[in-house]
């Protein structure tokens, strides 16, 4: 199936500037006349771009609210990370409250489905130790397309549990049906996420053969329309059922404290996700049980669509936890029904990286770039509109770019034309011999 | 037959870096598309030679060439050579110093993976010299 990412390219805004193509930790995105453009099999929607774009052309996009009208009964689910958005928020039926007044017709929270996943585990560890070690949490889908696509070897390692807002969909769907009596298609169930990669997770799941959920939004999307609505409530009803432990996944090593009697790593932050990957893929950590990856910083209070920055985020939901039960869910399924935490499809190789799938070709082309890149200058300027010279040379094997492209090829041949061996002029400043004296002035 | 070489220099002195060198080959092998497991076994034996490099000889280099039968890496260093190969291949027989040790290395059990984790290993070493550790991994069709 063709990947709909929720990464989208504001063509207006962008200038073309390159600042986001070095941000990209897949090396995704190039520049084409003068606009970014995303390679599509490579993204995995972690959202750095967007961070990094200075004119905020690169954005995500969550569902829009509208589309709650085509459904007789809309259910939402809110991810942990949206209570650490408010200032001074002491309650959160406060926020569960808000969300009956703009449109929803129930509430059935993610930390809930969250807390169940880790009675789940826990339940799994009790019964013996996992064929592989460590395992790899799949809470994060873009850490779980990060390792489909660069480190297929792990695959085994990743737990068998889904999304825990895909589980809230399954059990909240269920729910409105017995209390409705309305058909399932007509009940909408709809997440409110806190970043890019869940919106795509909800439209095409990594784990679900169909998906579970009708829409996702953005945190930043709802925020401003919850902020009066709280303000102004008459009645709070009590509704929250989420406990210490559920709201803990809203930010990196939660999910791990949730598992209790382990050796966790907790990992935040793209890089640092990827550097432990490749710690794991070596077997270099093998005291590990299991290793927590968010792919943003602090986890999901650091997603792109948050408000508020994710330390801040994750102070407010600390104090949040304050005088709740430690867990206030169990998971009590039983017999076959257990099986709806798990994936119902096996998570697969996606070779982005492979430079051809015969093996005769792929050396022929990585010969050919490899003596291309021994002929750039190494400055990973950019101005091909590839994140570094290497992407550059791989561009032009792969038809992607042309060897002119490069204004030092180019300047390169201009000065030999002008038959000048010492021509300076034609070589950009890093390159000259000599300082000039214009660019000392 | 296309062969691609890549060379990596593996810095002396260094324990806590080691291990870039087959980081930065199992990228290339990856986009190669080789097996999992080939490319595993590759990235493991590489690792311990640099190890040992780093430990024993001060840093050296390591070639690899990569054709669509095999993956020969050589290790290649001007250290103090290896006065006694069959001892050295022994599992748990180390010379590391007490440095090393602290570390967490020098468990003997460099040579005796390389060995484990390739098809092919030979050692050529003179003491005083130098030594060249070559593993070979085949690439299954």
């Amino acid at each position: 199936m063709a990947m709909r990412h929720s990464v989208v390219l504001d063509s207006r805004r962008c200038r073309g500037c390159t600042s986001c193509i070095k941000g990209c930790p897949t090396e995704a995105i190039r520049v084409r006349g003068r606009k970014a453009t995303i390679l599509p099999d490579r993204c995995i929607d972690c959202g750095q771009c967007i961070r990094i774009c200075p004119h905020k052309a690169i954005k995500s996009v969550g569902d829009q609210l509208d589309i709650l009208s085509q459904f007789q009964y809309c259910v939402a689910l809110p991810e942990p990370a949206l209570y650490g958005q408010f200032h001074n928020l002491d309650n959160i039926d406060i926020v569960l409250n808000a969300l009956l007044k703009i449109g929803f017709h129930k509430v059935f929270e993610v930390a809930k489905a969250a807390e169940m996943i880790s009675d789940y585990e826990r339940q799994c560890i009790c019964s013996g130790p996992p064929d592989v070690t460590p395992q790899i949490s799949s809470s994060c889908p873009t850490v779980l397309r990060l390792i489909r696509m660069r480190f297929p070897k792990l695959l085994p390692h990743v737990a068998c549990t889904i999304l825990p807002m895909e589980l809230a969909a399954i059990l909240a769907r269920r729910e409105a049906v017995a209390e409705t009596g309305l058909p399932p298609e007509q009940i909408g169930v709809f997440a409110i996420v806190p970043c890019s990669s869940k919106v795509t997770a909800a439209r095409v799941s990594e784990g679900l053969q169909e998906p579970v959920l009708d829409g996702a939004f953005a945190i930043r999307d709802i925020y401003l329309r919850l902020l009066s609505p709280m303000k102004h409530l008459e009645h709070i009803e009590p509704m929250t059922s989420s406990g210490i432990m559920g709201l803990g996944w809203a930010s990196c090593g939660g999910e791990s404290s949730a598992r209790l009697r382990e050796r966790c790593v907790a990992v935040d932050g793209v890089s640092n996700v990827i550097r432990m990957l490749e710690e794991i893929e070596d077997g270099r950590l093998p005291e590990a049980d299991f290793l927590e990856l968010s792919a943003c910083t602090q986890g999901c209070v650091g997603g792109c669509f948050a408000v508020e920055n994710p330390y801040a985020a994750k102070m407010r939901i600390k104090s949040l936890m304050k005088g709740q039960p430690v867990s206030r869910n169990r998971f009590t399924l039983e017999g076959a029904e257990r099986e709806i935490v798990r994936r119902d499809k096996e998570l697969q190789y996606l070779p982005a990286f492979v430079l051809d799938q015969d093996l005769g070709a792929a050396l022929n082309k990585q010969l050919r770039i490899q003596e291309l890149e021994s002929h750039l200058p190494g400055l990973h300027c950019g101005s091909c509109g590839a994140p570094s010279c290497h992407a550059f040379a791989e561009d032009v094997v792969l038809g992607r770019a042309t060897v002119d492209d490069c204004i030092f090829k180019v300047r390169e041949r201009m000065r030999s034309m002008a038959g000048k061996e010492e021509a300076d002029d034609y070589l950009p400043p890093p390159f000259r011999r000599q300082q000039h004296e214009t660019s000392r002035r | 037959m296309e062969t691609i070489k890549l060379v990596y220099p593996v810095e002396g002195g260094d324990l806590i870096e080691a291990g870039e060198a087959s980081s930065k080959m199992k990228l290339t092998l990856k986009k190669l598309g080789l097996p999992q497991d080939v490319i595993r076994r590759a990235s493991i034996c590489m690792y311990e030679g640099e190890i040992n490099m780093v430990i024993h000889a001060d840093g050296g280099e390591a070639q690899v060439e990569v054709d669509s039968d095999q993956i020969l890496i050589r290790m290649i260093d001007s250290g103090p050579g290896i006065p006694n190969v069959q001892q050295a291949m022994q599992e748990g027989f180390s010379t590391a110093d007490s440095t090393a040790r602290e570390l967490g290395f020098g468990a003997g059990m460099g040579l005796p993976n390389m060995k484990r984790y390739s098809d092919e290993m030979t050692i050529d070493t003179v003491v005083g010299t130098g030594t060249t550790v070559t593993v070979k991994i085949k690439i299954p069709q």
